[in-house]
């Protein structure tokens, strides 16, 4: 029993002996030159050793002694730089470990290697690339922060840049025959806007849409799933949507025929229709039935937005002629809330189903148009009362100045 | 019984001997008469203001959480509560101008000179005055072009040397524009400056009474003139029904916007500029560099502004002259730059 | 004719112009200003706070009201509890509803749901729905700002 308590109290006095304990390798270090001398100043940041681990953890060897030969005696331990075959490793020896994790971050997962090993990077790697990522590649080394630290570079907000340190580098990338303009297309892309413009960090970036350990590109069959993580109306119309089997069978990948992979602009009407710039347009031809249905679709919504178009101005100028009319402003809310129907019932394919949106918010339109109307009337019925006022006045006016007229000539007589 | 009422009232009161007044005054006639009547407007346009004012005060609410809603609640809800609030936002405005074209007129007719040099400093006052009222109402509906005009505004009274920060501090409430300084600017518009203006009014007209219109003519020489009563007061009614056909056209035709509800964290929105009477002062400030010398150049600016307008108000004291007859090329030449110089930065600085 | 005396006629058609004319200004300045100060219908400017209606909604049910120029969504959560957000999705401004099925506010257009915190559970809305505090003062409840 008494024995017992005693291992307790070691296990918790390990990290703590570190810190106050001698460290050799950070005295010497420190005194070095350039590339040795800055893994002991970086790791002063380091989240590692604020969780009290120092340089043997990963190194190996002998931090009591200042004597080079028994410190770093590889007979004693000592492991020296970590190649990059087999960091991914090394790093797994406590991140895959559930017990050891859960006494200093019991939320995180422990499955960073056995996802690595399922990616393209690791795949790679245990084939013999070594140019491919490892965990200090993304995480960085010797000054590695937390995830919502927002001076790691996987925090979010610098997670895209971290992989185009990379994966936009064509002199890195040469020989792996994928292209290197993802990051720039990104940048183009809503959802950079999302997460770098508007500071959303649930908006995606590159690990959203490929996985982070287990990065790899997203098959054909499953892009419309990975979009619709997020985006679920969608897919759930896309699946019942005429679309779906001819676009499965042809191996074409779902959202990203119409929207793009990395560059996926902010959709607009302009995209539907059988206008030149209409993406419609990449498959359906003159006369086919796809084309007439999306030529009545975007006739629709087109209606619709002019509608509600029409009626917003005439509401607000008679607004800003001082009437009231917040009422039919705010119905005409519940008007542009069909118009975005509209546009999202648009990815069944099906002309049906937007004419129901459209019809209900084309009612509303019509409402809140003839609101304006009456409004614009009510104005002319004011401007009606300012002629008959302003005719008032220049009545008054005229007796005013016969009056003036008559004094004055009656003066003149005496 | 009539009779028996009005004789004790006259007892009481000694009303007779202002008829009696106002039964001998004249007016002099000659080719400016047409000037006297802008006083008279400025007077009207004042009444207009007093009124609306009150009504408006049925309604408002001066913190920042109410007072854009309720000026909305006034326009949408309220019935001719769009007129009212219109009329009240356009007569301030139109009464600035007529006390201006007032005040240029009493310049070019030398009638500021001995006797009337306090009819003169009192109506300077009277103007400076109205000009507070315009910035103070300005903040009221609490919306962006206001709080950011007044933030501005109060900026550059921060400028002055030695009291600058004091003033701001006293104007804002604190250091920045908040609700304190709403709180503040309505104090001051609905009490502090009617009590101040309703005191110096009577007494710029009491002194017009003692002295009358000046004849622009050489003292001793007879002019012709005309009855106050009922001459004059008929004719100065045209103006007035002139002024209100004006003003309820604009009004009508032209509502006062409300724009958007104030918010204090925004980025200030670009165009901001303060009423129209502000601009030439605000483009010029704007125009100067930002030192001058080793002095800076706002403060600079604000300086010969205020020199400017002391001694432009203390006219009366270096232009010695008496009577109106005598010209004074130099200070008629010095009016028409003044003038130039308003249109021209005001103009400027509101396309600018 | 400029030296004959004014006729009567005329000199009464001056002074009916002149009473038609000051009276119709009369008329035209005080029937504008009793009917501004006759409080109109809605008794109060909708400021920061407003009334959404009677305290009659069962639990597990929502109600919309109108805040301002904006929807709003009352809610009465299956415990009882009664909660009011702001009704405006804050994705693309759709105006949201109830599910009394999942016990979540949903907005139709993008699938956005929110829980009864108005926090965001699900979907592409970026923030979560504004939440106002709620009073019930007798029969009626009184929802305001802040």
């Amino acid at each position: 029993m008494k024995s017992r308590w005693w291992i307790l109290v070691a296990a918790l006095a390990v990290p703590l002996a570190a810190q106050t304990a001698k460290n050799t390798c950070v005295e010497c270090h420190a005194a070095l030159d350039g590339a040795l001398a800055k893994p002991a100043q970086l790791f002063d940041r380091d989240i590692h050793k604020k969780n009290g681990f120092s340089c043997v953890d990963c190194h190996g060897g002998d931090p009591s002694t200042e004597d080079p030969t028994k410190s770093m005696n590889r007979a004693r331990g000592f492991v020296g730089k970590i190649s990059r075959r087999d960091a991914p490793a090394r790093c797994g020896r406590c991140h895959s470990d559930a017990n050891l994790m859960h006494r200093f971050e019991p939320q995180q997962r422990v499955d960073q290697l056995a996802q690595y090993r399922t990616s393209v990077h690791g795949k790679r790697l245990a084939a013999g690339d070594t140019r491919v990522a490892n965990c200090v590649d993304c995480h960085s080394v010797h000054d590695i922060r937390a995830v919502r630290d927002a001076e790691s570079p996987v925090h979010p907000l610098r997670l895209p840049e971290t992989c185009a340190r990379c994966h936009a580098d064509a002199e890195h990338m040469k020989g792996y025959k994928i292209p290197t303009d993802q990051f720039e297309k990104y940048r183009k892309s809503v959802h950079w806007d999302a997460l770098a413009k508007r500071g959303d960090l649930s908006a995606p970036s590159c690990a959203t849409c490929h996985g982070n350990h287990g990065a790899a590109p997203p098959g054909v069959a499953s892009v419309a799933r990975v979009c619709g993580s997020c985006h679920v109306v969608f897919e759930n119309l896309f699946a019942k949507s005429p679309h779906r089997k001819p676009f499965d069978s042809m191996g074409l990948a779902g959202c990203v025929v119409c929207h793009s992979n990395h560059e996926i602009a902010p959709p607009t009407v302009a995209m539907v229709g059988t206008a030149p710039c209409a993406v419609c347009l990449n498959c359906h031809g003159e006369g086919d039935k796809g084309y007439q249905a999306a030529a009545r679709m975007r006739s629709r919504i087109d209606e619709l937005e002019g509608s509600l178009k029409r009626a917003d101005s005439i509401l607000r100028q008679a607004e800003s002629s001082g009437m009231e009319v917040s009422q039919p402003l705010l119905d005409l809310g519940a008007g542009n809330e069909n118009l975005v129907k509209a546009k999202v019932d648009l990815h069944s394919f099906d002309p049906a189903m937007v004419d129901t949106a459209v019809s209900k918010g084309l009612e509303i339109g019509q409402a809140a148009q003839r609101a304006g109307e009456k409004a614009m009337v009510e104005r002319d019925y004011r401007r009606k009362g300012l002629a008959l006022s302003l005719v008032t006045i220049a009545v008054t006016m005229a007796g005013l100045w016969l009056a003036v007229r008559e004094i004055d000539r009656r003066r003149n007589h005496t | 019984m009539l009779k028996r009422v009005t004789d004790w009232l006259e007892d009481r009161t000694g009303f007779d001997s202002v008829r009696e007044f106002l039964k001998h005054k004249t007016v002099p006639i000659h080719s400016a008469t047409v000037w006297y009547y802008f006083g008279g407007i400025t007077l009207f346009l004042f009444v207009i203001q007093v009124l609306t004012g009150m009504l408006l005060l049925l309604y408002y609410r001066p913190t920042p959480g109410e007072a854009f809603e309720s000026v909305q609640f006034i326009v949408t809800q309220v019935q001719f509560g769009w007129l009212v609030r219109s009329i009240h936002s356009w007569s301030a405005n139109l009464m600035v101008l007529s006390a201006l074209i007032h005040m240029f007129s009493v310049f070019f007719l030398k009638a500021y000179r001995q006797p009337r040099e306090l009819t003169w400093l009192s109506g300077m006052v009277l103007l400076f005055l109205a000009l507070m009222f315009g910035f103070s109402g300005y903040l009221l509906p609490w919306n962006t072009l206001a709080f950011f005009a007044t933030k501005v505004g109060t900026d550059m009274a921060g400028v002055i040397p030695g009291v600058g920060h004091f003033v701001l501090r006293f104007l804002r409430g604190g250091e920045e524009v908040t609700g304190a300084t709403l709180t503040r600017f309505f104090g001051f518009h609905v009490a502090v400056l009617p009590g101040l203006t309703t005191v110096l009014l009577l007494f710029h007209l009491a002194l017009v009474q003692k002295w009358g219109m000046s004849s622009h003519q050489p003292p001793g020489t007879t002019v012709p003139t005309m009855p106050f009563f009922p001459n004059f007061v008929l004719r100065e009614l045209v103006g007035w029904y002139g002024a209100l056909a004006v003003l309820g056209s604009l009004a009508a035709l032209f509502p006062w916007e409300l724009g958007t509800k104030a918010d204090p964290f925004a980025a200030a929105p670009r165009g901001i500029h303060p009423e129209w009477y502000f601009l030439a002062v605000f483009y010029t400030l704007k125009l100067i560099p930002s030192k001058i010398l080793v002095f800076d150049g706002e403060v600079v600016g604000i300086l010969v502004f205020g020199l400017g307008a002391l001694g432009w108000m203390l006219m009366p004291f270096w232009d010695r002259r008496s009577g109106g007859e005598e010209r004074h090329r130099l200070l008629t030449g010095l009016g028409v730059f003044v003038i130039a110089y308003l249109v021209v930065f005001s103009a400027l600085g509101y396309w600018r | 004719m400029p030296n004959t005396e004014p006729t009567t006629g005329r000199r009464g058609l001056i002074r009916a112009l002149l009473r038609t004319g000051f009276g119709a200004s009369l008329v035209s300045f005080l029937y504008p200003a009793m009917k501004f100060m006759m409080p109109p219908p809605v008794a109060e400017s909708a400021a920061n706070q407003v009334s959404a209606g009677r305290a009659d909604l069962k639990p597990n049910s929502a109600r919309l009201f109108r805040f301002g120029s904006k929807p709003a969504l009352l809610v009465r959560t299956p415990a009882g509890e009664m909660r009011a957000f702001s009704a405006v999705c804050t994705h693309l401004n759709c105006t949201v509803q109830y599910n009394d099925q999942s016990h979540q506010i949903w907005c139709a257009c993008h699938n956005g749901q929110f829980d009864l915190n108005g926090k965001v559970v699900a979907g592409p809305p970026p923030r979560p729905l504004e939440q106002f505090t709620v009073h019930v003062q007798g029969e009626e409840v009184i929802v305001a700002k802040g």
